[in-house]
């Protein structure tokens, strides 16, 4: 899974390489690798002549950016009070067994990232999960693996 | 530039026009406390330490001295007794992170402040700045940035940068007011690989797991 340099260039050249479009040019990265690579960072750094101390702070800061490996696929279960009540425990549990990763880890292919939310503003549809930006309502925890068998 | 008067704890000041209070008040001698203050840095505003009363156009208000520019006819009160309880809260939150720090001892002195009134979160850092500013600012290398953010935040070596700059340099050293620093470039040293021994240059760079020799 090496990273392709020219295609972070062109990334960097679709924003004319300017400083203000740093944030930007970030996000681009991360939807394309799912995570933010060192040498992406540092081709970033050199392009647009941005400090890496100012890069690392805006990689931290925002909870969108992953400086580690993440997988094709984001898992998100709301564990918010209105999911919790209605079995988001379980959800968890069962995604947990069906990927083998806890919440906040990535498995060894890179397939599945887990990831718990608090709130996804939906809470009549709880338990709320989501999988790469669609929302799987109402899920019974026994329909949750099924769910993942969409994704390749 | 033009001149204009303001009154410091009931002195006449006469300051320039783009004068913090914490300047036109060293002019004359008054000493505000500050922390994060450096006078080859841009003004931060980062410890608070240096809050003071200020009265202009009829509003009397807390402001930062070091960042808060002085105004024409303004009256600045820098000792009162609502300060001193602000600073006093202020030294016991630092003295959570940095109860032995010299400064923040000196501090609780002047203002009965307790260093174990809050629970204790040892990490040495008050986050004042003073090490990261410096090094972007005056030094130009940029060998220490921030990292996370709220009550994660904290101070954090480059490394690449660090291995190259640090060593010959280290002037942030003596200006950290808790002497963290110092650890967390040791730390830091600790963790970044001897240049000799660095990731081989050739193969790829990142950090997957096919150990180089894929690209
Ligand atoms: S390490 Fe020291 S100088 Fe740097 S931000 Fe923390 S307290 Fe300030
Ligand atoms: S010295 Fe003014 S805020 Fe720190």
């Amino acid at each position: 899974m090496c990273m392709d340099i020219t295609r972070i260039d062109q990334i960097i050249d679709d924003h004319n390489a300017e400083q203000s479009s740093l944030i930007q040019i970030l996000l681009d990265i991360q939807a394309e690798h799912h995570w933010l690579p060192k040498q992406a960072l540092d081709r970033v750094a050199e392009k647009l002549d941005v400090p890496m101390n100012r890069i690392q702070h805006i990689t931290t800061f925002y909870k969108a950016f992953s400086q580690v490996p993440k997988g094709r696929h984001q898992i998100h279960v709301c564990m918010g009070t209105a999911c919790h009540v209605r079995g988001a425990q379980k959800v968890l549990d069962v995604l947990s067994d069906a990927t083998g990763i806890k919440a906040g880890e990535t498995d060894a292919e890179l397939k599945f990232s887990l990831e718990t939310v608090n709130c996804l503003g939906c809470c009549a549809l709880g338990p709320v999960m989501v999988v790469d930006g669609e929302y799987h309502g109402n899920v019974a925890p026994a329909q949750a693996a099924d769910v993942l068998k969409n994704y390749e | 530039m033009s001149e204009f008067v303001l009154q410091i704890d009931g002195k006449e000041v006469t300051a320039r026009e783009g004068m913090t209070i914490v300047e036109a008040a060293k002019s004359v001698g008054i000493r505000i406390p500050t922390l994060c203050h450096h006078d080859q840095l841009e003004p931060y505003g980062a410890c608070r330490i240096c809050t003071v009363e200020a009265e202009a156009n009829g509003r009397n208000q807390l402001v930062a001295a070091c960042v808060y520019p002085a105004e024409k006819g303004m009256v600045v009160q820098t000792r009162t007794e609502k300060l001193a309880k602000i600073r006093k809260v202020l030294v016991e939150q630092m003295m959570a992170h940095a109860p032995d720090a010299p400064q923040l001892l000196e501090l609780a002195e002047e203002y009965g402040a307790d260093r174990d009134r809050f629970e204790k979160d040892p990490s040495f850092c008050i986050l004042c700045g003073l090490c990261v500013r410096y090094c972007n600012e005056v030094k130009k290398k940029n060998a220490i940035g921030y990292i996370d953010r709220g009550p994660r935040r904290e101070i954090s070596f480059i490394p690449d940068v660090a291995g190259k700059e640090c060593w010959d340099c280290k002037e942030c050293f003596p200006l950290c007011p808790t002497s963290a620093l110092q650890a967390a470039y040791v730390l830091t040293e600790a963790l970044a690989a001897p240049p000799e021994e660095a990731a081989p240059e050739a193969g790829c760079a990142c950090s997957c797991s096919c150990s180089g020799s894929c690209g």
